[in-house]
């Protein structure tokens, strides 16, 4: 194969790698810019999303299409259900102290983590995709299903910006980021937006994970990159920004997966992680800027 | 902290001391092994403690000073075949080396930034290490071999795979960082130290440079760290790099947390406590993380001073 | 003589707002200077500058000689200007011999000795009349207390000038008298500036009064002065009378 079909190939995954990262780290910049929460068990959620969709498809079996369109809706509100209860019992007993409140989201973490691997074990399992259509292209044929995914996360980031800024909801929300008590003064139940927004992050997560599974395998360490990349996209994208979250996502997305085809993974891995805190340390406004008001 | 009592205070870490030190001839030889381990690691915590306690700086990255101190003295016995007391030597080196470039970086940030950062940059160091394979063995580790693993005072030789030689190296390492700390804290610089993490800006208008004390706390919290992976590596043989891992960060936050921070006993406490849980638990599970997990949120939910600072709460005020 | 301090074109904005818009200001050695005006006149900002704890938008600030105008706060309290906060903000979990052992500690040069830090310490206790609960953590003392607390620390930072924000705030009268004889005491061994509301305190205690409206200084003069001032008068009562 030549260079340039090379390199579009090396595109095409870096866009699929984008749509996942963009919805996983949405939900990651959703809830630190409403709560003031970082959430480390962000990536948590992506894997148990993962897992259930292993559950869900293997319990119905059938028609692949049929266990993964069920997939994609039950293991979002599972996932939602479980962060809803982490924060009742959890973070709103912290007061959202932030501090506090990464220890205990480390807590959930390994919780999740571990009890993923007593239930549903150390092996990587797959899920098999809706459809198996290849689309042939001049130099190589491509799956039609990572194609869909591309689409579906543009569909799903464009319907979470129409709510965020069209709808009263995303008003509510928005008039809580940025001033929960004058918020709270008008009358807005910010307990109530803070336990459907941490919910709504993990639904996030969780639905990219189940559009991913049948591309990459559901196992219970499978949220320590996510978690990595979102964190990288979220403090390059800026603070709750949509827009600048997508772009941090493709540009992060494509760049892994173009880079991570001529070097090595792990050294790719040093130098984003190196640069981004560098990023923090210089332009702390990038994300944390607008932390202490 | 206050001048009360210091007769108290140095006695009760002597008794501590002394009783370590008897029960190494009460113990059955099983325990000899569990309870150096516990030492050693009680001085990751200790400096863990240095910052997160008494400067109120939350790291996530100390695994990358423990395992400094590891790889500095691992590598410097298994690459270069230095003697015991040089290879720690440069373990601790490395450290303060460490800490200082990642002090000068991390603290200009504050807060959730700055566990974010600390978290990062200890990962850089984790993926170096794996990425340095040829040199450091990867995730497999590296065996310190036995023969080199010798203390020599002229004619006299101390075998550290030698159990009770072990304990003892342990138990004086981790003897002199108590009563290091315990200086530490009493001394003004302790004091400065305290006054920063209660009210930065307040010490700056007492003509404080905080920045300044701030790095010279973390290069001796990543020294000690450095201290207690360095011994770990002498005393046990193994190099490895999941010592690094983050993991390894939330660890001595975990021990802290759970023994009191900001008391000089409560490290020791809380490693001892945490493994005598995980020893119990892992009967029933392998997925011995749960329980870390399990015990990080109760802790921050319902017991945040800890056991050693809820009892200096309750009974015992002038406890240090 | 030369002013102990002097600030030229001295000026801060936050947002679109001056809150200090190129003040002009000079002060002598061992005077002690009120400093007055309506709220928000930015007197808290101005003394602010001076102390270093916010950076001046323009202009300087000069200190016994030298420009001090782009050192840091701390670099500042060590050349002599101290800074006791207007909202209590003694370090409420230590104890109250603590919180003055801090910056006796450090202007000692013999810090090191527990003596010289113990005397010095009991020394600046003795004069607020705090002795005697030095060993109570700060967070515990009367409020009242608490503001004799933040005194004795300004005091022992050995200033050549402390600046005081509004220190008879929510004192009783009582209180206030013994607080009137403190601040004379110190004058005798450096300048004061003082930020304060309570005009009776102000009329007993200063040797000169500056009046701050919108951000700039309106007046400037001896209590007499002051006092018959109709422009001061205006700014406080909001017509000429």
């Amino acid at each position: 194969m030549h260079f340039g079909p090379h390199l579009l190939l090396a595109a095409l995954e870096g866009l699929v790698t984008s749509a996942v990262l963009a919805l996983t780290a949405l939900g990651l910049s959703l809830v630190f810019g409403v709560m003031r929460v970082v959430n480390v068990a962000h990536g948590e959620f992506f894997m148990l999303g993962a897992v259930l969709a292993w559950a869900i498809t293997t319990a119905i079996g059938g028609h692949p299409a049929l266990g993964f369109l069920a997939a994609l809706v039950i293991a979002p509100l599972i996932v939602g259900a479980v962060a809803l209860v982490a924060e009742r019992l959890v973070l709103r007993r912290l007061n959202y102290n932030p501090e506090a409140t990464i220890v205990a989201t480390i807590g959930m973490l390994y919780i999740i983590q571990q009890l993923a691997l007593t239930f549903y074990g150390p092996e990587a399992r797959p899920v098999e995709p809706p459809f198996s259509y290849r689309i042939l292209l001049p130099w190589f044929g491509y799956s039609g299903y990572k194609l869909s995914v591309i689409s579906a996360s543009a569909l799903l980031l464009t319907a979470t910006w129409l709510v965020l800024t069209r709808t009263r909801i995303g008003l509510v929300m928005r008039a809580t980021q940025y001033d929960s008590e004058t918020a709270q003064a008008f009358g807005i139940p910010v307990g109530r937006v803070y336990g459907g927004v941490f919910a709504l992050g993990a639904m996030l997560a969780a639905i990219a994970a189940v559009l991913i599974v049948p591309i990459s395998q559901a196992h219970y360490l499978m949220g320590q990159d996510p978690l990595l990349l979102s964190f990288i996209v979220v403090i390059i994208g800026g603070l709750g920004s949509l827009r600048g979250t997508v772009v941090a996502a493709v540009l992060i997305g494509l760049s892994d997966g173009i880079i991570s085809m001529f070097f090595s993974p792990t050294l790719a891995k040093i130098i984003a992680t190196l640069l981004v805190a560098m990023v923090l340390v210089f332009r702390p406004q990038g994300l944390f800027g607008t932390a202490s008001r | 902290m206050s001048e009360a009592s210091p007769a108290k205070a140095y006695a009760l870490h002597l008794g501590v001391i002394a009783l370590l030190f008897v029960l190494s001839f009460l113990l059955p030889e099983y325990y000899h092994g569990l309870l150096a381990r516990i030492m050693v690691l009680a001085v990751f915590a200790m400096g863990y403690n240095m910052l997160f306690g008494y400067v109120g700086l939350l790291s996530l990255g100390h695994a990358m000073f423990f395992a400094a101190g590891l790889y500095g003295a691992g590598l410097a016995v298994i690459q270069l075949g230095w003697s015991v007391p040089a290879a720690f030597l440069c373990g601790i080196a490395c450290g303060a080396v460490v800490a200082l470039v990642i002090g000068l970086l991390a603290l200009r940030t504050t807060g959730v930034a700055f566990m974010i950062v600390t978290m990062m940059f200890a990962q850089v160091f984790y993926l170096l290490i794996l990425y340095f394979a040829s040199w450091t063995g990867g995730d497999q580790g590296m065996v310190v071999p036995q023969p080199a693993r010798v203390l020599v005072f002229g004619a006299t030789s101390l075998e550290l795979t030698n159990p009770t030689v072990r304990y003892m190296t342990a138990l004086v390492l981790f003897s002199i960082v108590l009563l290091v700390t315990l200086a530490i804290v009493r001394s003004r610089y302790g004091r400065v130290l305290v006054a920063i993490r209660e009210n930065e800006e307040r010490t700056k208008m007492l003509g404080y440079d905080t920045f300044s004390n701030k790095l010279a706390a973390v290069v001796v919290s990543g020294s000690i760290c450095a201290a207690s992976g360095a011994a770990y590596a002498l005393l046990f043989g193994y190099v490895g790099s999941s010592f690094a891992s983050v993991q390894y960060s939330i660890l001595p936050l975990l021990w802290v947390l759970l023994g009191g921070a900001a008391t000089t006993l409560g490290p020791l406490i809380g490693t001892l406590f945490m493994y005598y849980v995980i020893d119990i638990t892992s009967g029933y599970t392998s997925a011995y993380l749960l329980i870390v997990g399990i015990a990080l949120i109760l802790l921050v939910l319902f017991f945040p001073k800890g056991i050693l600072g809820s009892i200096r709460q309750r009974w015992l005020g002038w406890l240090p | 003589m030369t002013p102990l301090l002097t600030t030229k074109g001295l000026s801060r904005n936050f947002g679109g707002l001056r809150a200090v818009d190129n003040v002009d200001f000079a002060l002598m050695p061992g005077e002690i200077r009120a400093v007055i005006g309506p709220n928000g006149a930015g007197k808290t900002t101005f003394v602010s500058l001076v102390s270093g704890r916010i950076q001046p938008s323009s202009g300087m600030i000069v200190f016994d000689g030298a420009d001090i105008t782009s050192q840091p706060a701390y670099v500042r309290v060590r050349q002599g200007i101290a800074y006791t906060f207007q909202i209590t903000s003694v370090f409420a979990n230590l104890s109250a011999y603590d919180n003055v052992a801090l910056p006796v500690q450090r202007t000692l040069s013999d810090g090191r000795s527990k003596g010289a830090v113990r005397a010095g310490v009991m020394s600046a206790l003795d004069r607020t009349g705090l002795a005697d609960r030095a060993l109570m953590p700060a967070g515990q003392l009367s409020y009242g207390h608490q503001r004799l607390l933040e005194v004795a620390m300004g005091l022992a930072l050995e200033p050549r000038l402390l600046i005081l924000d509004e220190p008879t705030q929510g004192l009783a009268d009582s209180e206030i008298d013994n607080f009137i004889t403190l601040v004379r005491e110190i004058a005798k061994n450096a300048t004061v500036l003082l930020i304060e509301h309570n005009m009776p305190v102000v009329m007993q205690l200063a040797d000169r009064i500056t009046v701050f409206n919108a951000g700039k200084i309106l007046a400037e003069g001896t209590p007499e002065a002051i006092r018959e001032n109709a422009a001061v008068q205006e700014a406080y009562l909001g017509t000429a009378p």
